[in-house]
C-alpha cells in the first residue's frame, strides 16, 4: 500500500505550503506579543484592590477559558463585522480572535508569576520611592516574566498547535494550505502526513528550547 | 524628625500594635529590640508606611502620613531602608540596582547616578563587584550593597529592620561597621535589632518592644543599666548569656 503513495507532489506545492506556514508562525507570533501585553494588563487588574476591575478581569479570563477556541473563532468571524460595520476578513479575524482568547490564558500564567515575586521585593521597590506602575514595570513584572519564560513559551507551542483550528473559517495557514493542495494534486494523505511532520518538527525543536532554557534559569537562581 | 504617635495597628482581628508613641530627633540613633513577634518590624515599617496602621499617625520631618494628600512614593524616596533579606533586585546588576530609583525617581542623569552609586559602593569597600549581578555576592555584601542603595537617595533618615539576622555570623561584623559608621557621621537612624554591642556603641536610646507594645524607652546607659520592666529584664539577661 505503502508503494501507492507520491511524495513527489510535495516538492511541487512546497512554495504553497511554505505560504501557509508563514500565515501560521505570523498568527502564532502576533497573538502571543499580543496575548502576553494584554494578560499581563488582564493579570494586574485581576490583583487590583479596585473590586470592579478585579471582577471584569476575571469574568474575561473565566469566560474565555470556558469556551471551545473553535467556537470563540467562528464567533469573533461572524460577530466583529456586525460590530464594527466593516467587513473583515479572515485572516486579521483570525489574529484579533487568538490575541483576546490567548490573553486569557496568559493573564493566568502572568498572574502567577507576578505572585511569585517576594513581597520583600514589592516593599524594596516601594521604599526606594517608586510608585504602583513604576514598582510593576521596573522590580516585579520582570521577575515575573522571567519566573514564567519556560511556562510562557510551552502555552505558546500549544497556541502554535492550535492556530491550525483556523481552518473553520477558512484562513489559509499551513493545514489549510495542506488541505488545498492535498486536494489539487488528489494526494491528501500525503499531505497530512507531510505538514503532520512539520508541526512535530517545529514543536519538538521548540519544547526543547524551552528545556535548555529552564536549565539556565535553574543555574541563574 | 520622626514622631510615631499612638499608632495601633490590627491585621484583622489581631492586634499588632498598641499605642506605640515615640520620636526620633535629627541625629539621634534609637535601637528598638524585643523577642519576635513583639511588633519591631511592623512598628518600623510603619514609618513609611510600608505596612498601613489603623489608629494614631507618624509623621516624618513635618509630613504626616495619615493625611491622604501625602504624596507617599515622594516620602519614602527620602527615607532610606534596610531589609531583613537585603532584597537587592535580583535581575540587575549591583550598579542598576545603585543607580535606578536615582534615575527614575530623583530625575538624575544615568552619568551622574553612576557616579553618586559607584562612590557610596567604594564607601562600603565593594567596587569590584560593580558589575556583578546579587546572587553571586556573599550576603554580607549584598547587604552592604543594599546600604549603599539607600544612600544613594540622599536620604534624610534611615530605617533597618534586622540588617544582620539573615547573616552568616562572620559577615555581621562588615554590615555592623558600615552602620557604625554611618551613624557616627550624625545620620539619623532607627534600626530594629538584636546587637547589643551596636547598641551599646552607638545608640542615643533603646526602645524595647513587647507584645505590640512599647515597654521601654529608655537612653542606653539606663536600659543596659536597669531596665525597669521585668520583660526587658528577662530579655536582656537572655542575649546577652552569650
Amino acid at each position: 500500500m505503502l508503494s501507492d503513495f507520491d511524495f513527489s507532489v510535495l516538492t511541487d506545492s512546497l512554495p504553497f505550503l511554505w505560504a501557509g506556514l508563514q500565515f501560521t508562525i505570523q498568527l502564532t507570533l502576533v497573538a502571543m506579543t499580543g496575548g502576553i501585553i494584554f494578560g499581563t494588563l488582564l493579570a494586574l487588574a485581576r490583583l487590583s484592590s479596585m473590586k470592579p476591575l478585579a471582577m471584569a478581569a476575571a469574568a474575561y479570563v473565566n469566560t474565555m477559558r470556558s469556551i471551545p477556541l473553535v467556537m470563540v473563532i467562528l464567533w469573533f468571524f461572524l460577530l466583529l463585522p456586525l460590530l464594527t460595520g466593516k467587513p473583515m476578513g479572515a485572516e486579521s479575524s483570525a489574529m484579533m480572535t487568538f490575541m483576546a482568547f490567548e490573553a486569557a490564558y496568559y493573564s493566568e500564567i502572568m498572574r502567577a508569576g507576578i505572585q511569585s515575586v517576594p513581597r520583600g521585593q514589592v516593599h524594596a521597590g516601594q521604599a526606594m520611592g517608586f510608585t504602583y506602575s513604576q514598582s510593576m514595570r521596573f522590580v516585579v513584572l520582570p521577575q515575573a516574566f522571567r519566573n514564567m519564560l519556560p511556562i510562557l513559551l510551552t502555552q505558546t507551542i500549544v497556541l502554535f498547535q492550535d492556530t491550525s483550528l483556523v481552518y473553520a473559517i477558512g484562513s489559509k495557514d499551513l493545514l489549510k494550505a495542506s488541505e488545498i493542495a492535498g486536494k489539487n494534486y488528489n494526494r491528501p494523505i500525503e499531505m497530512y502526513i507531510f505538514v503532520a511532520l512539520i508541526y512535530f518538527i517545529i514543536c519538538f525543536s521548540l519544547s526543547q528550547l524551552v528545556k535548555r532554557l529552564q536549565q539556565r534559569i535553574a543555574i541563574i537562581r | 524628625m520622626i514622631e510615631i504617635k499612638n499608632v495601633s495597628k490590627w491585621y484583622g482581628q489581631f492586634q499588632v500594635l498598641t499605642e506605640c508613641t515615640t520620636q526620633v530627633a535629627k541625629g539621634e540613633v534609637i535601637v528598638v529590640c524585643g523577642p519576635s513577634g513583639s511588633g519591631k518590624s511592623t512598628l518600623i515599617k510603619c514609618v513609611n508606611a510600608l505596612e498601613p496602621f489603623q489608629q494614631g499617625d507618624v509623621v516624618v520631618d513635618g509630613i504626616s502620613l495619615s493625611d491622604p494628600k501625602t504624596d507617599l512614593p515622594k516620602l519614602r524616596s527620602r527615607v532610606g531602608m534596610v531589609f531583613q533579606n537585603f532584597e537587592l533586585f535580583p535581575h540587575m546588576s549591583i550598579t542598576e540596582n545603585l543607580t535606578i530609583a536615582q534615575v527614575k525617581v530623583l530625575g538624575r542623569s544615568s552619568d551622574e547616578a553612576r557616579d553618586v552609586g559607584l562612590k557610596l559602593l567604594d564607601r562600603v569597600g565593594l567596587t569590584a563587584q560593580a558589575a556583578k549581578f546579587p546572587g553571586q555576592l556573599s550576603g554580607g555584601q549584598q547587604q552592604r550593597v543594599a546600604i549603599a542603595r539607600a544612600l544613594s537617595m540622599n536620604p534624610i533618615c534611615m530605617l533597618f529592620d534586622e540588617p544582620t539576622s539573615a547573616l552568616d555570623p562572620e559577615m555581621v561584623n562588615e554590615v555592623l561597621d558600615v552602620m557604625v559608621q554611618l551613624a557616627k557621621e550624625g545620620m539619623t537612624m532607627m534600626c530594629v535589632t538584636h546587637e547589643m554591642g551596636f547598641a551599646r556603641k552607638v545608640a542615643s536610646r533603646v526602645i524595647f518592644m513587647d507584645h505590640g507594645r512599647i515597654v521601654e524607652d529608655d537612653s542606653k546607659e539606663a536600659f543596659f543599666g536597669s531596665p525597669r520592666s521585668e520583660r526587658a529584664q528577662l530579655f536582656l539577661s537572655k542575649i546577652l548569656q552569650h
